[in-house]
Order: C-alpha cells, then structure tokens, then sequence
C-alpha cells in the first residue's frame, strides 16, 4: 500500500523539526562548552565532545531510517521481550559494569561505552503501553496497579543498584501515565506530601519541631470533623505513619543514600554553606547563567563556560552555556522548545486511535518532561543536583539514541494510525 | 472520561517552563551579583609594581638598586584540596607558623576571599626557585613579583633612609589615595623625601583565568589595563668613596661629618656614627632588625648630621668676629689683653689681634668682643641696651644659617637655637638680664644650639666669602642631568664680603700656627680651620669640633666634624677632617699615622 511506502506524508514535521533544531543547537553548546581559544580546533575535532558528538548524530538518523522501515506492530508484539531483555542487562550491569563517574552504568564496547539504562527508559515506556492497552486492562483494578507499578519498580531498583540515583529516579514519570489512564490523583498527591515532608526533614534539624507541628495539624483537623473514634483512629494512625516516614528519610539521606547525594541534597537546601564542595556546582551553575544576563554573552564568549567553572558542562550542565552564553533570551527559546515538544507529544498521543500508541505516547512526554524539569531545575538551584541529561542538548551517545529511539518510534507509530484504526476495528 | 486530565498534565508541563523562566529571569536579568562573581571568577587583577628609582653617586656608581624578591598571595575561596603538611614542607616554615599566616591574613582589614591578600612576603631569589615548581600544587596561591632595595655599600644608611610596608598612620594620612596596604613606602632619608620621583606609577593588568587559575589572555584585550612607571634614577652630590672613608673614620665613635662643595652646596659625605648596614631593613628580616637597631643604645637610626643639636664651642668664634667687624665694634687689629680673670683661656698667648685671637681660640678677646657688640651704649640702661645689642647680633648670626632648618632635602632636620631676647624673657620669666647674664655665647657655649650640617656650611660660606647655596643631597632627577631649580640660589649672609678675607686668614692661621697646627696640616695644599672644644659634663670628655675648608682659593671643599666625648678639636675632630680633605682632593692619604691616631685612640 502506498501509505506504508511512503510515511513522510504523515511524518510530524513539527516534532521532527524541533528534534532536528534542538540537536543542533545542542552540539553547537557542546562545541562551545569546551572551546579553548588558545588552542585550534574546530568544531569537527575528535579529540572534542562535539566531534563525537556528531558521530553520534550521524548514529541517530541511521536508527531513525531503521525505526521508519521496521514494521510499526514490531514494537508493540516485542515489548514484552525487549523488557525481559533490558533486565536482564540491568542485572548483569554490576558484574560485567565498568565504572564512569561515579555509577557503575556503563557497559563497554570497545572504546565505546553504552548506558543500558538509557534504552531501559523507552522500553519500559513501551512495556508499560502494551500492558494498558492490552484486551480487558481496567485501571481500577488493584492487581493491575500492582503490576504497573511492579513494572516501574524493577528498573528503578536495579539501576538504583548501579547508584545511578538519577536515571532511577525518571521512571517516577510514569505516575504521569497511569494518572492520564484512569489512575487516582490520591497516590499523586501522597506522592507530593511525602516530597514535601521529605525537603522538611532536610531542612528542618530538630525533628520535636515537625512532630509538634503534625500534632497541631492533627489536632485541627480532628477538631473540625466529624468526632468519630474511627476517624480519629485513622488520621492518628495517618500522623504516626508521616512521623514513620520522617524518622526514615532521615535514616535513608544519613545511612543509605551515597554520600555524594546526601551532599547534593544539603547542598540544594544550603549551597552557600557548601560553595567550595558539594555546593561548588549549583553555585557555579548559576553564576554561569545568571551572568549571562538578557541577552547573553554571545557564543564562544562565555567566560565560565570556556575556563571550566562548571564541571559535566557537555553533559549535565549543558544549560548553563546556553544561560551565560544566550542570555535570559537563549533560555527562553530553549524552554519554549522543550515545552512545545512535549504538548506537540501530548497532541500526537491524544490524536491515536490505539491504546498502546496513546499510552506510549505520554510515556514519551512523562521521560522528556522529567529530563526538562529535573536538569534545568537542577542547574538554576532549584532541585539537587541529580545526574541527568537534557535530552538531545546533552553530550552523550546513548543519551542522545535513547531519546531518539523514544521520540521517533511515537512518529512512526503516529504516521500509521490510520493503520491502527482499521486494525483495531 | 479522563480527558481533561491532558489539560492538567499541559497546564502542570507550561507551568513549570513559567517557573523555571521566571527564575531565569531573576537570575539573568534582576539580579546582578551573578555577573559580579562570574567577573570575579575569571578576572584576576595583576598589579605590576613599578621599579624604584635608582640612587648613584657623583660618579656615577650605583648606590641604590633594586634586586628581585616575591611575594605569595591568596586568594582564598580558590584554595582547594590544600595539603598544609606539603606546603609548610615546600615553604619551610611550621605548623604553627602556617596557622600563625592564616590568622594574620583574615585580620587584615582588606581581607576577601575573592581579591588576592598577603600571605607570605619577601621570599628570596633562592626560596622562588624551590617553591616554584611546586606552586600548581596549591591552587589559590600566587607569586606576585616585586623587588626590595639593594645596595653598592652599606654605606650612607641614614641619609639613604630605607623602605618599608606602609603602616596604618600612613595610609589614613595618605590624600593622594596612591598607596594600599601592603604597599612600600620610603620611611626615611633620601627615600621618604623623593618617595614621590623614586616610586614611579603602579601598573594594573586585568588577566581572565580558567578554573584552575591558568592565565587565558587579557581581559577585554587590555582595555583597561594600565603599564607602570618606573621610578626616576636619583644623582646624588655624595661621593661615595669620602662617604666610605667617612665612615671608617668614625668606627667606633658617635658624631657626624659633613663635607660640602661650598660653590654648589651639594653634600659630598653625610656621615652620622655610629650607623648600620642598610641591607639590614631589607627582606624578610626586616621587622626583627628594626628592631634590633632601633633599641641600640647608640641609637644608629638618629641622624646626626641633621638631628643632632649641639653647642658649637670656638668654631663660633669666626662668626663672631664677622659679627663685630660688621658691626664695627672691632677692625681686624684690634688687641685685645688675654685677661683669664673673667674667663679662662688656654696656651700661652697674651695681647693678640682678631687674626692671632682666632688662630689662639682666646676666650678673653671674644668676651670682649660681645661685649661690646651687646653693649654699644645706644641707651643709658644696660638691660635695654644688651636687648637691643642682642637683637641686631642674632640677625648676623642667624644669616649664616644658623638658628634655623637649612632646608636640606631629607626629613627631620632640626634647626638648633641661636638665642633672641624673647628667648631670654621666656627663660629668665621676665626678670631682668643683660650681658653678664649671657656672655658664654661669646665662645659658642651657652644657649647657643646648632647641627653639624649647619657648622659644615658655615665653613662653605666662609670658603665662598660670604655665602651659601642650601645644601643637598640629590643633583638631579631623572636622566636629563639639570639641577635642582630650588638649590641654584646664593643665600648671602648680612656680613660685608671684604670681612671674610679676614676670617680665611685667620682659619689659615689656625692650621699653620695655631691650635690645627699638628693634625690639620697638609703639604700640598692651603687648609684654613678652626678648633672647637664643647664642654661636657664630668666626667665626660669634651665634644671635639672642627671645620675647614681647602684649598683656601678656589675651594672645593668645606667640611664640618663633630666627634662626641673626644676631647680637644685639634685632636680627633682635626685629624679626621683632615684625612677627609686629603682623601677628597688627591683620592689617598699619605699619613698613615693620623688615620692610626684616629682609628686606635681613645681620645681620653
């Protein structure tokens, strides 16, 4: 049929030029992050971030061409298996693992390393997908819940084992998902209190404080309500529980959280009693882009950005070169993107006919809009400083193919639909 | 039924963009401290100090020069991973001294941690080298190069005066807003008095650094960097070789000498005994010798020549006589009986004229000679009558320099006292009182209080017949060699010119004949001077005095000793100016002997 011949028809121009805008901007900041001018070398350079960093571009439409030739039903028939697949690598990452920065994530290929745990992000959105929309799925059912959030939580843990904190953290994303299919906001807005009660321990030293304050809390609402023994009974219970969590945040920031992300996390609630350590990056950070002022430095020009003040700056702290060096204007088109990138998702999510192709979608706009919040809110002092890419600005190959994969499978899979409909029905 | 859960997820999704440009927005654009640390990461000020003028002697040699030292500075919110086992390793000092540097750095009162503060100062040649290949090892930590005097002898110490960091008075003192702390300063001498040529201008390097302080070019290429200065080179009238002679002369004695060329006033020796070496308040050391030379007993760091007020004893006797002649009380054959009954007198002489009197020191003859300028009988009452006397005798003596600061070009120079009648009327508390009062001004005893460069330039007038030039250390500033507009002026004394002809004889007189004759001989030339013996307290030995001039036509030059508690004028003050007369004009002396009288005697 004509239609499966010929997709760019039906391709989203509009996700596929933002895609294309963004990775380019991404690899010109890559190339200013590292410039040198004491030293010639181009932009093209191997021996630079941004000389590999096309390579790795140059990768990308490669996979882009084989995702737009493979059958779009492969994805959704081999969700399941690539899953099992994606954990089995997660569980042997620590044994055959080697060790960059810090987390034990990588696996070696050569002089290549890949991050399975990056691939693990599309897949598990796809596994996610195919389970909610397979025949007689109802979100309301609790077994069903169950096994979702199993399915979110076998990737969290295992790759939280690699202490790789951050990239186990955006599986949280699909709590986005499962809100937009049906799921109760109620675990959302646990999920936010147990955040919020979480930064309290952190900020607040003398836990009698927070204690008196849940017991004045419990006490106004006991008093406002209905007197029941029995709801006094369960919001007691509920106010014990909170304190339960509070005496085990602290116990899990000061025992089992690593060491360098307890600092991170004090450092986000205090970085000036940290500026020479653990605070050094967010003070840095936001030197950087708050020196750029309006309408920045101009690229190649950035003094923080060429003289290294910012560490990881290809990689995590890619938005700083692009704060100091285009200024408040730079930032808000960079913004501006992402936003329109991912409502643009949303849209094509929402205009599928198919379960499947719906929910991957939001999984799709959950991961960016997790990436989007947590990086840039990291690099201006507004979350800690967790080691996450911003999509396709960051310098990284498995990154870079990660989102990719994640964006272009939702586009080819939009550019059948109709295909869909008349499969479905 | 979920589908308005897309808006919220949208709306959820726009609101964070707004909040994250919201605070983008404060940081980028409201808020300007950013921009300011973002400066103060990669902007590092180099101050490039100038170099210090250099000081050379009428010859050309090289007195003062400048040789290189290094300061370590920090700043220290760059420190980062500091090993202070390595670093006191690396400098060589203790654990204690570290902590002790540390202290004294967040107490200065200009301390940040952004801007480059004093750490260690005036590391050597020698201590660079060894730190240097270490300094990458301690990020936050810099060399900032300067230099710290150095000298071709350790001659001149208290006229060259020396350099220090400028001390809190200073800086608040300080109007021109030039210096900072931490800066050098000339704290005395030459150098307090020409800081103003000598310093030169200050220059400021803006440089841009990477993270881990590595130079990356200039800042804004240079735009606001600034070059500095050097300092202008200084000539001096001092002859360094006399200097040096001068003060191998004094070894071991306290007083001063003073030789001067009478027909420009420039100062060929400054000699003050006993001094220090001034190497001595360079370099690190400089505050424990300090010190050290300023609790001596002898006190090395008084300027004689310029600071020490002394009663002049029989040299005054010359201006006496110029006095009298002018005044006309006395012609140059006026004799005069030695009568020791009013006052005692030495050497057998008895009805001399003023030639022979001078030549003999007669005490008598010039108590008779006061008398009668104090006491001319303008009016009937003697006590008005010695007022007015007294008024009309301080004017002549005081137009010899006398009385007040010359106006030499080095700080603190005292002016001495020559006694007006307010004077008396202060001292006497308005009582009455007249000649018999006052006559052991007569001999340069009493009240009468002068400086050595004083009597030295007393002698040059004499020499020039009748006036001065101020005199001065510095010729000239900078390389175009012109003299100093403010030295070229004659000051002529009130005393008529063809008078002097008389003292030049009588001072000849002196060395041939009279008390000089032994020590202040010399074979190839005409030497004129005059002896003078300073009472002093018992059991302390007299003050010896003596000042000359040679030749006695054409002279080139007047030379003024004063030897403290060595007895006699004629003995060690005679011999030494002397030797320096000879050393002066013919580059050697042949009388090993009076060096050895001067050298190894006691004087007692």
């Amino acid at each position: 049929m004509n239609r499966e011949e010929d997709i760019s028809g039906k391709l989203d121009w509009v996700a596929v030029l933002l895609y294309i805008g963004m990775v380019a901007m991404g690899w010109l900041n890559i190339y200013a992050s590292e410039y040198d001018e004491s030293v010639q070398q181009t932009i093209l350079d191997l021996s630079l971030n941004s000389g590999r960093q096309l390579i790795f571009i140059a990768a990308s439409f490669i996979i882009i061409l084989a995702i737009g030739v493979m059958d779009m039903r492969f994805y959704e028939t081999f969700a399941y298996l690539f899953y099992g697949l994606i954990l089995f690598v997660l569980i042997l990452i620590p044994f055959i693992g080697k060790e960059v920065g810090g987390n034990k994530a990588w696996i070696g290929i050569g002089s290549f390393g890949v991050q399975p745990s990056e691939f693990a992000k599309f897949i598990t959105a796809m596994a996610v997908a195919k389970f909610i929309g397979s025949v007689g799925f109802r979100m309301d059912n609790l077994r069903s819940q169950a096994i979702l959030f199993g399915m979110i939580a076998l990737p969290i843990g295992l790759i939280f084992l690699q202490r790789d904190f951050g990239t186990a953290l955006v599986f949280t994303t699909f709590v986005i998902v499962f809100y937009r299919e049906g799921m109760s906001p109620f675990l959302i807005v646990v999920g936010f209190c147990a955040a919020v009660i979480f930064v309290l321990t952190l900020l607040v030293n003398n836990h009698l404080y927070l204690y008196a304050g849940i017991a004045i809390v419990l006490g106004v609402v006991i008093y406002l309500g209905k007197k029941k023994i029995k709801r006094i009974v369960l919001l007691t219970l509920g106010a014990v529980i909170i304190a339960g969590v509070i005496e085990s945040v602290d116990y899990v920031v000061h025992t089992v959280l690593p060491e360098h992300h307890q600092n991170r996390l004090k450092a986000l609630i205090n970085p000036d009693a940290y500026p020479l350590t653990w605070g050094w990056n967010v003070t840095q950070s936001k030197i950087a882009i708050g020196s750029g002022g309006f309408m920045g430095k101009g690229f190649l020009e950035g003094t923080q950005t060429k003289f290294d003040f910012v560490p990881e700056q290809s990689t995590d702290f890619i938005f700083c070169t692009i704060g100091e060096e285009h200024g408040w204007m730079g930032s808000l088109f960079v913004v501006a993107m992402f936003i329109t990138l991912m409502l643009r998702v949303i849209f094509i999510a929402e205009r599928q006919k198919g379960r499947f192709a719906r929910v991957y979608g939001y999984g799709v706009a959950g991961i960016f809009f997790f990436h989007f919040a947590v990086n840039i809110g990291m690099t201006i002092g507004l979350f800690p400083v967790i080691g996450i890419p911003l999509p396709f600005f960051s310098y990284g190959g498995s990154a870079l193919w990660g989102f990719t994969i994640l964006l272009f499978v939702l586009l080819k899979l939009d550019a059948h639909r109709g295909q869909m409909l008349q499969r479905t029905g | 039924m979920n589908e308005s859960r897309k808006d919220i997820i949208q709306i959820v999704f726009i609101l964070v963009g707004v909040i994250f440009l919201i605070k983008l927005f404060s940081i980028q654009v409201v808020n300007n401290r950013y921009a300011e640390l973002a400066d103060g990461n990669v902007i590092m000020r180099q101050v490039e100090y100038p170099f210090r003028g250099l000081i050379f002697d009428r010859n050309q040699k090289l007195i003062v020069y400048n040789t290189p030292e290094f300061d370590l500075d920090v700043i220290s919110k760059d420190i980062r991973k500091f090993d202070s086992a390595k670093f006191c390793d690396v400098f060589e000092i203790s654990r204690s001294e570290l902590r002790t540097k540390f202290k004294e750095m967040k107490a200065r009162k200009e301390y940040s941690p952004y801007k480059p503060t004093l750490f260690m100062d005036q590391l050597s040649n020698i201590d660079f080298a060894r730190v240097q290949d270490h300094l990458d090892e301690f990020p936050g930590f810099y060399i900032q190069a300067r230099t710290t005097r150095a000298y071709g002898s350790a001659a001149l110490a208290n006229a060259l005066g020396y350099v220090s960091e400028i001390n809190k008075d200073q800086l608040a003192r300080d109007k021109s807003k030039v210096y900072k702390q931490g800066d050098y300063i000339g704290q005395s001498g030459i150098e307090a008095f020409y800081e103003e040529p000598l310093r030169g201008k200050r220059g400021v390097r803006f440089k841009l650094r990477d993270v881990k302080g590595i130079e990356k070019g200039s800042f804004n290429q240079g735009k606001y960097d600034t070059l500095s200065v050097p300092g202008k080179n200084l000539v001096t009238g001092i002859d360094i070789t006399l200097q040096q002679y001068g003060e191998f002369l004094m070894k071991g004695k306290a007083g001063s000498i003073v030789a001067i060329e009478p027909s420009s006033g420039e100062i060929l020796a400054l000699v003050s005994g006993p001094s220090y070496d001034p190497t001595l308040l360079t370099g690190k050391n400089y505050s424990t010798n300090f010190k050290l030379i300023n609790s001596d007993s002898l006190k090395p760091l008084f300027n004689r020549p310029l600071m020490a007020q002394y009663r002049p004893g029989s040299i005054f006797k010359i201006a006496q006589a110029m006095t009298a002649l002018q005044e006309k009380v006395i012609n140059p054959d006026t004799r005069i009986r030695c009568d020791r009954s009013v006052i005692n007198c030495h050497g057998a002489h008895s009805n001399e004229d003023l030639r022979g009197a001078i030549a003999n020191s007669c005490n008598p003859y010039f108590h008779n000679v006061l008398r009668r300028m104090l006491n001319k009988g303008i009016v009937n009452d003697p006590f008005e009558d010695t007022r007015i006397g007294l008024a009309e005798w301080n004017k002549h003596i005081t137009s010899f320099g006398f009385g007040n600061r010359l106006g030499i070009d080095l700080p603190n120079e005292k002016g001495g006292l020559i006694p007006t009648p307010a004077y008396y009327d202060r001292a006497y508390q308005n009582r009455p009182w007249k000649f018999s009062n006052i006559y052991s001004l007569a001999i340069g005893e009493g009240e009468n209080l002068v400086v050595p460069i004083q009597m030295a330039n007393f002698a040059a007038t004499i020499a020039n017949r009748g006036y001065f030039y101020t005199p001065h250390l510095i010729k000239s500033i900078g390389d175009d060699g012109k003299p100093l507009p403010a030295y070229t002026e004659r000051h002529y004394t009130s005393i008529d010119p063809q008078h002097f002809a008389v003292a030049v004889d009588a001072m000849q007189k002196v060395v041939e004949e009279g008390t000089g004759q032994y020590r202040a001989r010399l074979e190839d030339v005409i030497v004129c001077g005059k002896t003078g013996t300073v009472e002093n307290e018992p059991p302390l030995f007299d003050h010896s005095v003596f000042i000359a001039f040679a030749p006695r036509d054409n002279p080139k030059i007047a030379i003024s000793v004063y030897v403290e508690d060595a007895g006699q004028g004629a003995r060690a003050a005679a011999s030494i100016a002397s030797l320096m007369i000879e050393k002066y004009l013919f580059g050697q002396t042949k009388r090993p002997h009076i060096e050895q009288y001067v050298l190894n005697n006691k004087f007692e």
